[in-house]
């Protein structure tokens, strides 16, 4: 048996070796020949496509190389080391200092407070709307979340500005006019909407048969929601943490209205402080010579941003590959 | 295969079953399952099946809408688990549950098999490691496995997923176990040894199956039901459904004449 079978598979592989050891040049008959002006018109849409992809991805590259080039001619000026320890920043001053950990502490200062806020409250109302809001209740409560978005933050600045920082000082009366702490409240509220949105949607995908798995199992639905649903949607749920951060971090109307716009190395979410975007838009307005050093220093400012934005994307990418769950 | 008659573990009485749309899925099912014997379910798709097995559970419950009219009576409490008054969770500590595809949770081996400890509040170390080492066992995966107890599940193979997943619906000793079509989703190796693994749980619990397959009713079950259009034809000794059906209906699907 073993035998012929063997026998069998040496025959089989000799015909298919005779066949392959001569090719026939055939003609290619009309009705199967290339059609040119199908393939023509292909090749035009695929090119219409590609530069309407490209636009962004080119956009994105003259930013950095701007960035870049404008920041080479500050460092010209200004020794790195300088820039990344002196701990003063007062480019427009006469005995000028650019020293960049000032505002850095600002924008991770505001950041942070704005991140306690949103990442428990969105998270938490991920959860309420994908796991226990009625549909009906979901219709409802979803939209008017996502309002928030389409609120301009320069109604969030003078929100923190004029009604929160008012009501904190009620409970610290010490507290200044301006200061870290009722902008990155208010940027917290702001960002919420985009935390629970795309968290929610994450953890609405996970398909229906893991919660019957848990249910079967005797679980409640919030031992299903905590224990299941959300280590199942994890890595959306840390994509949705991304875009909080980044927004934080470059959000500017928010900070530049309400924490002052006095760069000052603390952490203290109770003192006022400048973020790199305040600081950018401060500038901006201004009106500095073109090509001065004050100039320059936005786009060393807009390059540090960019490189904390960066730092965070990649490791949130790190991390939601490490979590990443297929069903 | 039936030598002793058993007592009845649950029975459906007259039972009526309507989703939210007002489609009636099960029209006045009566039929026992008894203690520590294997009862399959068998029907054309869209005849009932799955929702039957799912009222067991009250896995109907999770979506809005959804009714119950008649009994399924479980003893030996004699408790119609339908009624308002009972509470779904106690239901599914007691009948657990296996479905057509495997859905172990995003968590370790260890953890998908305690999870049924876990949820009912256990947290003696000792006790959850003895649990799951039985389950796994019960469910002939402990030698695959025992030396990566925390690997993610998902690492595991459709076969060996679906076995976690008995194991995970043993770790509680249940009374009752429900099999939606547990095998639909696997190769025919796999198939034989959950075929085997429900021969061997029937010494230790009672167990209803929906299958598509009818040879696996033939091969596993005690009692077989066949349904269709939402109504129960005929219920009988698997020998007698598969050698001399009373229906003409069930005879017809039985020989492939229709279905």
């Amino acid at each position: 048996m073993l035998q012929f079978r063997y026998n069998a598979r040496i025959i089989n592989v000799n015909m298919t070796t005779q066949v392959l050891q001569k090719p026939i040049e055939l003609p290619i008959s009309p009705r199967l020949a290339k059609n040119v002006r199908r393939h023509v018109l292909e090749r035009i849409i695929e090119f219409i496509l590609m530069l309407a992809a490209l636009s962004a991805v080119a956009t994105t590259i003259a930013i950095v190389v701007i960035l870049l080039y404008e920041s080479l001619s500050f460092f010209e000026h200004v020794s790195i080391i300088d820039f990344l320890t002196d701990t003063q920043w007062t480019p427009l001053f006469e005995d000028a200092h650019y020293g960049i950990l000032p505002l850095v502490s600002g924008t991770l200062t505001t950041s942070a407070i704005a991140l306690g806020v949103a990442i428990p409250l969105g998270t938490i109302g991920a959860i309420y709307l994908s796991e226990f809001a009625s549909h009906r209740t979901r219709e409802i409560v979803k939209p008017i979340l996502e309002l928030l978005v389409g609120v301009p933050t320069v109604v969030f600045g003078y929100f923190a500005l004029l009604f929160v920082t008012p009501l904190l000082q009620k409970i610290f009366p010490e507290l200044p006019g301006f200061n870290m702490l009722g902008p990155g409240i208010v940027m917290g509220i702001m960002i919420i909407p985009y935390i629970s949105s795309v968290a929610e949607d994450a953890m609405r995908a996970v398909p229906m048969s893991m919660r019957e798995g848990s249910y079967a199992m005797g679980a409640t639905r919030f031992q299903t929601a905590i224990r299941v649903v959300t280590p199942a949607a994890i890595s959306g749920i840390i994509a949705a943490y991304i875009l909080g951060i980044s927004r934080a971090v470059g959000e500017t109307m928010v900070v530049a209205l309400a924490a002052g716009q006095q760069p000052n190395l603390t952490f203290n979410p109770m003192e006022s402080a400048a973020t790199i975007t305040a600081y950018i838009v401060q500038v901006a307005m201004g009106d500095l010579p073109h090509g001065s050093i004050g100039y320059q220093s936005i786009f060393a400012a807009g390059l540090v941003l960019m490189l904390m934005t960066l730092v965070f994307n990649i490791l949130g990418h790190i991390t939601r590959k490490k979590f990443r769950e297929t069903y | 295969m039936v030598t002793t008659t058993s007592p009845i573990k649950a029975e459906s009485r007259d039972l009526n079953f309507y989703y939210s749309n007002g489609h009636k899925a099960l029209k006045g099912i009566t039929m026992p399952l008894y203690e520590k014997r294997i009862t399959a379910l068998i029907g054309p798709s869209g005849c009932g099946k799955s929702t039957f097995l799912r009222c067991f559970n009250r896995m109907h419950d999770l979506y809005p809408g959804n009714s119950y009219d008649g009994q399924i009576v479980m003893h030996p409490d004699n408790t119609n688990i339908l009624d308002k008054g009972v509470d779904p969770i106690e239901v599914r500590m007691r009948i657990s549950m296996v479905f057509q595809k495997p859905n172990p949770f995003p968590k370790s081996i260890y953890e998908n098999v305690a999870y049924g400890l876990r949820v009912r509040g256990e947290r003696n170390k000792r006790v959850v490691d003895d649990k799951v080492e039985e389950a796994l066992k019960g469910a002939a995966l402990w030698d695959e496995v025992k030396n990566r107890l925390h690997d993610l599940a998902f690492n595991l193979s459709g076969g060996q997923q679906q076995r976690l997943c008995i194991a995970r619906a043993l770790a509680t000793d249940p009374e009752i176990m429900l099999f939606d079509e547990p095998t639909s989703a696997l190769d025919p190796i796999a198939t034989a040894n959950i075929e085997e693994l429900m021969s061997e749980l029937r010494n230790k619990l009672t167990i209803l199956v929906v299958t598509h397959n009818m040879q696996q009713a033939a091969r596993v079950s005690d009692y077989t039901a066949y349904m269709y259009l939402g109504e129960l034809i005929e219920y009988d000794d698997t020998d007698r459904i598969f050698t001399n059906p009373s229906r003409k209906e069930t005879e017809d699907y039985i020989t492939g004449k229709f279905g």
